[in-house]
């Protein structure tokens, strides 16, 4: 039997059999930097045990209890409750809006990179894929570097006080963190049914429809509702710029050193809190 | 309906997958191609179905040059491909009829395509395909809960519902057990058949692609080795097609030594034995 000599896997794919250096080098650099930040952040235990530290958190704790429990306090703070509430189901809402466009045109293998795109003309690479993918990305680093806190004072400043502002700004900021985070989820599915709706003709958006949408859709829903429990806190925060909400009370509360109001009021949001959770792990098991 | 002059593809890490293959394929003609894995099949199938660009090299389709086509026009001439390939491909989380139906993604608006997925639009089209693969019971079952088999009928009533000119099977096969391979490869030959489609099939099994075609390629290291009727397809020539490949060379001896694991359907080898 003739022998034709063949290039054997391992030549045609140089294998990297090497132990690599990055995990220990990893792993020092992380170690270096937790050295450092420990002194720059000036992490002290023993600060708890100087002074009258003690004695204030003691005094605090005090004041706290008993929480403030009369009927026409709870009374007033259902609407407020129920604010904070709709600020973030609205919050969220815009979000989403901003995150789905702006998630799928930053997903690079939709866009320009790989197997879709490889007899591509250029001009499609480009105009009609890597520009739009860059300001995308671009606007979704703006969107969710800015804290929501401070896209709050603004929107205070630009629509006055109120719960609009604080539904912009958990819409801009969320909607930042959404639509990379739905970018990052759509370049991790399975991109062989991709290639095979392509093949096939299947439009940009119909790869997306068809391939994409059920592949993604559990990560992306379980995704979305852990950030509406996060709104639910940010939303709680904004009121302390006057972005209405539980969070106008607390505020209110605390600089008049009710504390036993306060202790009320986190409660309640504490309640509200351990409700979406509730309500968001119900959902993903269904749809698991 | 193919014309292919000195086609190469080099990958980008550097690995040469194909290294000038030149090849007609005629309307209406059924082609096998066989050689050891890694010899570049796929990645000929992933050219002629105009996914992958070669890096060198003319492939002409239907009288076209592809690298001279449009976005638009590519778009175009993919329809007129359907690609099987090994693995399923399919969206496990979607229900069967859908599945079936994105096979009219090249023809649909968006808007169409995404009403469908609320209410399927041809449903009695999905039937029909389901009907010819023989499963038409699954048409509103969940596609991750069907088996291999019927996952890769599925994947054939998919292209059916598309309705190509070319119909291009990666391995349909490999991942079936035998006796629903000659179950599939002669359901592809004879769908292909009664609308005159030009079927080219890549086999793992040489027994099936000497049994089912009339032109059988072997591939080997990229290049074309022979391009012959079965019946010219000698025992040497295997021989050397598969040489190294120790599983290959296994079964092939196997084969030669009359165990057929396809049965009587399929006939042995000329010139040895049985």
């Amino acid at each position: 039997m003739a022998r034709i000599p063949s290039a054997a896997p391992a030549d045609r794919f140089p294998a990297s059999g090497r132990r690599s250096r990055f995990p220990y080098l990893l792993t020092a650099i992380l170690a270096a930097s937790v050295v450092y930040s420990l002194r720059a952040a000036q992490v002290d235990p023993r600060r708890f045990f100087e002074g009258d530290v003690l004695a204030n958190v003691a005094r605090f704790v005090r004041g706290a209890l008993p929480p403030e429990l009369s009927r026409e306090f709870l009374g007033l703070m259902l609407r407020p409750a129920l604010e904070t509430v709709q600020i973030s189901v609205m919050g969220t809402a815009i979000a989403v809006l901003i995150g789905i466009p702006l998630g799928l045109l930053a997903t690079s293998s939709l866009t320009w990179r790989g197997v879709l795109h490889e007899r591509a003309s250029r001009a499609g690479r480009w105009g009609l894929g890597f520009v739009p993918y860059a300001l995308a990305r671009a606007a979704l680093s703006v969107f969710r570097s800015i804290p929501e806190y401070v896209w709050a004072f603004m929107f205070v400043r630009a629509v006055g006080l109120g719960p609009f502002p604080g539904v912009l700004a958990i819409g801009v900021a969320y909607g930042g963190m959404l639509g990379k985070v739905y970018s990052e989820i759509l370049e991790s599915m399975n991109p062989r049914p991709l290639e095979t709706l392509h093949a096939a003709g299947a439009s940009r958006l119909g790869v997306v429809l068809y391939g994409l949408v059920p592949q993604a859709l559990p990560n992306v829903v379980a995704y979305t509702l852990y950030r509406w429990e996060c709104a639910i806190r940010a939303s709680a925060i904004l009121g302390f710029v006057g972005a209405g909400g539980l969070g106008q009370q607390i505020e209110l509360s605390m600089r008049m050193f009710q504390f036993n109001e306060v202790l009320t009021l986190l409660a309640v949001l504490f309640v509200l809190v351990a409700a979406v959770d509730f309500a968001s792990a119900r959902i993903r098991a269904r749809l698991a | 309906m193919y014309e292919l002059s000195g086609v190469r593809k080099v990958f980008a890490d550097g690995s040469v997958a194909l290294d000038g293959i030149s090849l007609t394929v005629g309307r209406g003609e059924h082609v096998a191609f066989i050689g050891p894995s890694g010899a570049g099949k796929t990645t000929l199938f992933r050219i002629l179905n105009l996914t992958l660009r070669p890096t060198a090299g003319r492939l002409v389709f239907e009288g076209q040059d592809a690298s001279g086509l449009s976005d638009a026009a590519l778009r175009r001439a993919r329809t007129r491909i359907g690609t099987i390939y090994q693995q399923q491909n399919l969206v496990g989380r979607l229900r069967v009829v859908h599945n079936v139906l994105a096979g009219n993604l090249g023809r649909w608006s968006t808007l169409e395509a995404a009403a469908s997925l609320v209410r399927p639009r041809s449903a009695g089209q999905a039937a029909t395909a389901l009907e010819r693969v023989g499963i038409p019971e699954k048409l509103y079952a969940r596609t991750d809960e069907l088996s291999g088999g019927q996952q890769q009928r599925v994947a054939i009533a998919r292209v059916l519902v598309q309705d190509p000119d070319v119909l291009l099977a990666d391995e349909p096969v490999s991942s079936v057990d035998p006796s629903l391979a000659v179950t599939i490869v002669s359901l592809l030959r004879d769908l292909s058949h009664e609308s005159q489609k030009t079927l080219l099939m890549n086999l793992h099994s040489v027994e099936l692609a000497l049994h089912y075609f009339p032109r059988v390629v072997g591939i080997r290291d990229g290049r074309v080795r022979f391009d012959l009727a079965p019946e010219k397809v000698s025992g040497e020539l295997l021989a050397e097609l598969y040489a190294g490949d120790r599983d290959e060379e296994q079964a092939l001896e196997r084969f030669q030594d009359g165990k057929n694991p396809f049965g009587g359907a399929c006939r042995p080898l000329p010139g040895f034995g049985a």
